[in-house]
């Protein structure tokens, strides 16, 4: 079952956060680094969570393995929502797409792809790596 | 400063209702709060100090405290969700043992059932301003799939069951089925669990709580007062209460909030698991109850499933009895908040007043813990122990 069909809700941006949608736009993934601590965290602030540090945008590699999800059967139509951990460490919640969803397991290797919102805005989401 | 000892619970009151299509939310909270003050013997015009979150309609307490009639000098309106009231328990008696007030009352009501709304599954509408929002409301969490993801991790690193989370629901059917007033009293069976649909994987219906309207009230007061009413004494031993997030993409949805909230309570309490009669733990889903017990140290962690496994919740026949009234899981779950009426089943309990089927023998110690919001993203968590004197 394919979830292309799932109304997908477009993120309001904000000043904090618009680089992070405009690199969606171009097939990016963007994290936060602290300068301070050069801890990356999720989701991006202006000031580190876990120092208070001022931070700066970097690139994911889009590469990460499910840490957990669930089939929500009760939608029209049902879709993988899922908890994704990055390659680079953090954990992030995301869709399960382009893969039958019965097929669904923890610990499977992902890679990012990006899927239009309602409003066009593409949001990060992920499919089967390889 | 140490709340053991400085508070007693005085009175109780849980709504009978389950819909309440002919009343308002603030006729539900006036009800309940005549109810507790009734049951604990004092009247409106005791009451100095006035709890409620965010079920209460208005300007935090202010509508409410004007509604009600009620002349305070003390308003607490903390809202950690479903696990408010326990912490308004707590907060009640540390503005007790301060001088702050003296009679304390804590108000919950909602009609969630008459207005119709879908809790489990209804999309999050969180307004743009709150930051998590964005990262999000693309993906669809509703409440049943964020704690279905804590199920789904916990089954795949400790080898939990779905078999193992309906006996949860076993155990609060064969408890419910004495309760007059609870929505589901049909005794049901691991197989009417696991047959029941899928809401979100791994979750069935029957894994999910009730959706009711109705509501309950507490009135917390002073050991001098207490002492003049003629209700059983029962004495605030210690509290604990912490939110757990997604502590900035650093995720494990394998503990909740009690994990801290639990400790803190057992420690001032001067208290141990072990010496526990009687355990409500809020129950919005099963997998909310096993992660709770683990986290008050009933068990290891990972070990949940097999503690809660062949009737180990079930009055008179487990080592810890739950959720005696039937629970969220059963009985109701008014305003979609649990931990208001996890408090009065413990209150029950200590005072004898738990129906002749499930009252737990010599039951001096209970446990109250409660858990609000999400335990797939932020919530808050709230732990009570109280004793009969």
């Amino acid at each position: 079952m394919s979830d292309q069909q799932r109304t997908i809700p477009a993120p309001v941006a904000n000043v904090e956060t618009k680089p992070y949608w405009d690199a969606a736009r171009e097939g990016r993934l963007l994290l936060k680094r602290c300068i301070a601590c050069h801890q990356l965290h999720f989701y991006p602030r202006a000031l580190c969570p876990f120092c208070y540090g001022e931070t700066a945008w970097e690139e994911a590699s889009g590469n990460g393995r499910i840490y957990s999800f669930s089939i929500t059967r009760k939608a029209a139509p049902p879709y993988a929502i899922a908890f994704v951990t990055l390659e680079e460490g953090p954990t992030i919640m995301s869709n399960i797409v382009d893969i039958p969803l019965d097929e669904v397991r923890i610990g499977q290797r992902v890679r990012v792809v990006f899927k239009p919102s309602e409003d066009g805005q593409p949001v990060p989401m992920f499919a089967p790596a390889g | 400063m140490s709340i053991n000892g400085a508070a007693y619970i005085a009175g109780i009151y849980e709504h009978p209702t389950r819909l309440a299509q002919d009343k308002t939310v603030a006729q539900l909270h006036a009800e309940v709060a005549k109810g507790a003050l009734d049951d604990a013997g004092l009247t409106r015009a005791d009451v100095d100090g006035y709890f409620c979150a965010g079920d209460a309609p208005g300007l935090g307490p202010l509508s409410m405290a004007e509604y009600l009639g009620l002349k305070l000098r003390h308003v607490d309106s903390t809202e950690t969700g479903g696990s408010s009231y326990g912490v308004h328990v707590s907060h009640a008696a540390q503005a007790i043992a301060a001088g702050k007030c003296s009679v304390a009352l804590i108000t919950l009501a909602g009609r969630p059932k008459a207005e119709g709304m879908a809790t489990g599954t209804r999309p999050f509408a969180f307004p743009p301003v709150v930051p998590d929002a964005q990262f999000e409301t693309p993906y669809g969490p509703v409440i049943a799939n964020m704690y279905a993801m804590c199920a789904m991790r916990h089954m795949y690193q400790f080898g939990t069951t779905s078999e193992q989370l309906a006996w949860i629901k076993v155990a609060a059917s064969h408890h419910a089925q004495h309760n007059p007033h609870a929505l589901r009293r049909e005794v049901v069976t691991v197989e009417d669990v696991l047959a029941s649909p899928l809401i979100a994987d791994p979750l069935h219906r029957l894994d999910c709580c009730v959706i009711t309207d109705g509501g309950g009230a507490i009135v917390v007061t002073t050991p001098e007062i207490a002492k003049s009413l003629k209700r059983p004494l029962v004495k605030v031993r210690g509290a604990g209460e912490a939110p757990k997030h997604l502590n900035g993409g650093r995720v494990d949805l394998t503990y909740t909030g009690t994990a801290v909230s639990g400790p803190i309570a057992f420690a001032e309490a001067g208290v141990t698991p072990a010496d526990i009669k009687y355990a409500s733990i809020y129950d919005s889903f099963t997998i909310s109850v096993l992660l709770q017990i683990e986290d008050l140290g009933f068990c290891d962690k990972g070990a949940g499933g097999r503690f809660v496994a062949d009737g180990n919740l079930i009055s008179g026949v487990g080592m810890l009895p739950f959720n005696t009234d039937g629970g969220g899981l059963c009985s109701n779950h008014p305003a979609n908040r649990g931990g208001l009426t996890k408090v009065l089943e413990a209150v029950r309990q200590l005072r004898g007043e738990a129906h002749p089927a499930v009252q737990v023998r010599n039951c001096d110690l209970a446990l109250a813990n409660g858990t609000g919001g999400s335990l797939g993203t932020r919530h808050g968590a709230a732990t009570v122990i109280l004793e009969r004197e």
